[in-house]
């Protein structure tokens, strides 16, 4: 299926009759919106020759001394003039690839790695490299392999991209234990660390963990935004980076804005300045979790088995893979007919694999409906299992030898215990055949996961 | 100002094509206002039949593709409502959207069709996929063509050269519908011919050749610029082309429709005609074949939007 195949499905997706689990929008009704537009109203009657006008490539230092001061709540010890206010962080991922890199750099992300990213990538025409996780984030030694793997074939890896907490769109974060040791084999490695934290302060259950920038300022670029913890559509994001990298990322940014939106700053620099931004952001969190749980409930109660997910511990998704024999991608058209949308797992990774999973996402729809959501798609599924039954799984979970997947789980067996005979007469059809070969290529999948957690359970 | 009244160009719908169906209205809409027609462009979900009932247009253009604007669905609910609207009757549309009824009514009038087999997911459960698959390679010969019974834009179908493939194809194209048309693969040229009838009986416009530039015209050759080369008229011996327009307007007839319509044929080495499928509501986009086909003959499309209008707004109520 052509990549506008599904840009023509997700036309669907939008409309109210389907449940949405596939965009990432945050849940704005959650924000007190008179208070926001007393903020704003204020900001033009009071400063708006400031707010209206244009205003510094590099940011207004009112807003970039407050960002100082979130970032702070993650442990980074970080200057005003460290920082770089950008149009949303994407505008940030954009400004640090034109300056790194040329056609053909290799950039080394994680597998699956955010969208977005990659098709800013894409567009500079890098060659996107891509590291297995698990359910602890980044595995230190894959990493360590293709980095290896990369310079043994001449080429060198510019920088990692990495989104350490509540992955998008994996749902798992970077242990703590191994944050120091992936700084360590970057920096060994000559390798820039672009660390990517829109969800860092979305946290359900503890504290914000510490950023990978609090314990290397020389060897991280630090992207953050205001989308997630206050508004998307004010577009303020920033990065903060080495005095190098800075210079050249606020020249690159004055070429292509001039400056980012005096307005849109200033409005979130009064709103960080007069309102209770940190209580905004419990309350946040105390919604997201309720999402969070409303969705792992109905997966753990209505997905067939062999199906995992990932249990998040804040942000905003949920990363699944399908029973074995399933394909995200080409199950979609009838995802859609089902009135349930969700993201193939193709989207996340540069060489077009992904196939057996999907990202769900629970930020947006409250939970009545998420839980209907999954109701459909447990319908879809099982037609899909039916189909599958019917022709034969395709082998789409296969991995390459010796890989690990983000999650897995074989203990749950074939989703196709019954598999038919005739499947596997005629048209060769049987080294692709349900039930015996389907349940030794899923072992066979799997045999290298032995000691990762499990984190996506059937109801059995 | 046309003295049509207030005209409605319904676009979008919950199909997986309301993407193109939204293009293909916004199209016809501003073409129509182009020419002085008062238009206002609703999607068909749940608001519609309160807007329509609320304040009647005279007529309607309905632009909906896949299944509910296609199959006649939609048009029956207009037709309840009493309001006029450009195109082919349910009855008509129903079978015309249903590709095997489509190719089983054309054949019964001696146009030439590739030969195919229609089967729901349910057959191949019950029977055994293999089985069944080797029967149908056996008799239609590989390559062949894979496709979802109902359904435009070319979405969940695919050319199966090799037997191994035929299993995730026939996947593929149940994603998308119930039931499958698996379809000799005929080599050849692809061509489209639009048919319209403003009164005076229907009229084909010119051949078109679609030529897509990675050889297969799949969703994206469809709709995006500059990925299929079209040849108008085509590149075609008069006799071909001649038959190919010949077979088109045979096949609005035979299947008694009413206004529009495209048809979709391969013409083969020797120079046949293949009828392939039929469309009542033909894509309207910018990179539509009929849009194609009218600028080529010098028809204004507004103009030729505005003429169907009168037609149909001028029919006795049903």
């Amino acid at each position: 299926m052509a990549a506008s195949e599904i840009r023509a499905l997700f036309a669907m997706a939008a409309r109210p009759e389907v449940v949405s689990l596939a965009g990432g929008m945050p849940h704005l009704a959650a924000l007190p919106m008179d208070a926001v537009a007393d903020v704003i109203g204020e900001l033009v009657r009071q400063d708006g020759a400031t707010a209206l006008q244009y205003g510094s490539g590099q940011g207004h230092p009112v807003l970039r001394e407050q960002i100082c001061t979130v970032m702070s709540l993650e442990g980074i010890d970080a200057h005003a003039d460290e920082v770089v206010v950008t149009v949303g962080s994407q505008q940030a991922l954009d400004l640090v690839t034109r300056v790194f890199i040329d056609p053909g750099d290799v950039i080394i992300a994680e597998a699956p790695s955010y969208v977005g990213a990659l098709g800013t990538f894409s567009a500079y025409q890098a060659d996107v490299v891509q590291v297995p996780m698990d359910d602890a984030g980044l595995v230190p030694e894959l990493l360590r392999e293709t980095i290896a793997s990369v310079q043994a074939s001449g080429r060198r890896a510019k920088f990692l991209y990495t989104v350490p907490n509540f992955h998008n769109p994996a749902g798992v974060s970077l242990a703590l234990e191994r944050r120091t040791e992936i700084l360590e084999i970057c920096r060994g490695a000559g390798l820039l660390v672009l660390e990517d934290n829109p969800y860092g302060l979305l946290g359900f259950d503890s504290d914000p963990v510490p950023a990978l920038r609090s314990q290397d300022a020389d060897n991280v670029v630090y992207l953050g935004s205001f989308s997630k913890t206050f508004a998307p559509g004010f577009r303020v994001g920033w990065a903060l980076a080495p005095l190098g990298v800075r210079e050249k990322l606020v020249l690159a940014s004055e070429a292509a804005v001039l400056c980012p939106p005096s307005f849109s700053q200033l409005a979130v620099s009064r709103y960080l300045e007069t309102q209770p931004w940190q209580q905004q952001i419990k309350v946040y969190q105390e919604l997201y979790r309720e999402r969070r749980d409303a969705l792992l409930d109905a997966l753990a109660e209505l997905m067939p088995a062999g199906t995992t997910w990932t249990k998040p511990t804040g942000g905003f998704y949920v990363w699944m893979t399908l029973p074995a024999g399933l394909n995200a991608k080409a199950m979609l058209p009838r995802a859609i007919t089902g009135r349930v949308a969700y993201v193939p797992g193709t989207a996340f990774y540069a060489d077009g694999s992904g196939a057996p999973s999907l990202r769900l996402s629970y930020c947006y729809p409250p939970p009545s409906r998420i839980r209907e959501g999954v109701r459909r798609l447990a319908d879809v599924l099982a037609e899909e299992l039916d189909l599958r039954r019917t022709f034969g799984a395709t082998g789409t979970h296969a991995q390459p030898a010796g890989r690990r997947a983000l999650v897995g789980t074989g203990e749950r067996g074939s989703a196709y215990p019954d598999a038919p005979p005739e499947s596997e007469v005629g048209l060769g059809l049987v080294d692709s055949a349900p039930g015996p070969s389907g349940s030794r290529q899923a072992a066979g999948a799997n045999s290298d996961l032995a000691g990762f957690t499990v984190s996506g359970e059937h109801h059995e | 100002m046309s003295d049509l009244g207030r005209v409605v160009v319904l676009a979008g719908g919950l199909s997986h094509e309301r993407e193109v169906s939204v293009r293909s209205g916004r199209q016809v809409a501003e073409a129509l206002i182009a020419v002085g027609v008062d238009v206002e462009l609703m999607d068909a979900d749940t608001t519609l039949v309160p807007s329509l009932a609320s304040e009647r247009p005279a007529v309607v253009f309905p632009t909906l593709h896949g299944a509910a604007g296609e199959d006649g669905a939609i048009r029956q609910v207009l037709e309840l409502l009493g309001v006029p609207y450009v195109g082919a009757r349910p009855a008509a549309c129903r079978i015309a959207f249903d590709k095997p009824c489509a190719k089983a009514a054309v054949s019964a009038v001696g146009i030439p069709t590739p030969r195919s087999v229609s089967l729901p997911h349910t057959t191949f459960r019950d029977l055994g996929a293999g089985r069944v698959l080797d029967a149908i390679v056996a008799k239609l010969r590989l390559p062949v063509f894979v496709k979802p019974a109902r359904g435009g834009s070319a979405l969940g179908a695919s050319v199966v050269r090799n037997a191994s493939e035929l299993p995730e194809a026939m996947v593929a194209c149940y994603a998308y519908g119930d039931t499958a048309l698996i379809e000799q693969y005929v080599d050849g040229v692809e061509v489209a011919v639009s048919v319209l009838d403003t009164g005076s009986g229907p009229v084909a416009l010119p051949v078109v050749e679609i030529a897509p530039e990675h050889g297969v015209y799949d969703y994206r050759a469809r709709y995006s610029a500059g990925a299929t080369q079209f040849h108008v008229p085509a590149r075609l011996a008069p006799e071909p082309a001649g038959a190919a327009t010949d077979i088109a307007i045979r096949a609005h007839e035979a299947l008694g429709l009413r206004d529009i319509s495209r048809t979709d044929l391969i013409v083969d080495d020797s120079g046949i005609p293949w009828f392939l499928e039929v469309n009542v509501a033909p894509g309207m986009t910018e990179t539509s074949l009929l849009p194609i086909a009218a600028a080529a003959a010098d028809i204004d499309l507004g103009v030729l939007c505005r003429d169907l209008l009168q037609v149909a707004a001028s029919r006795p109520a049903i």
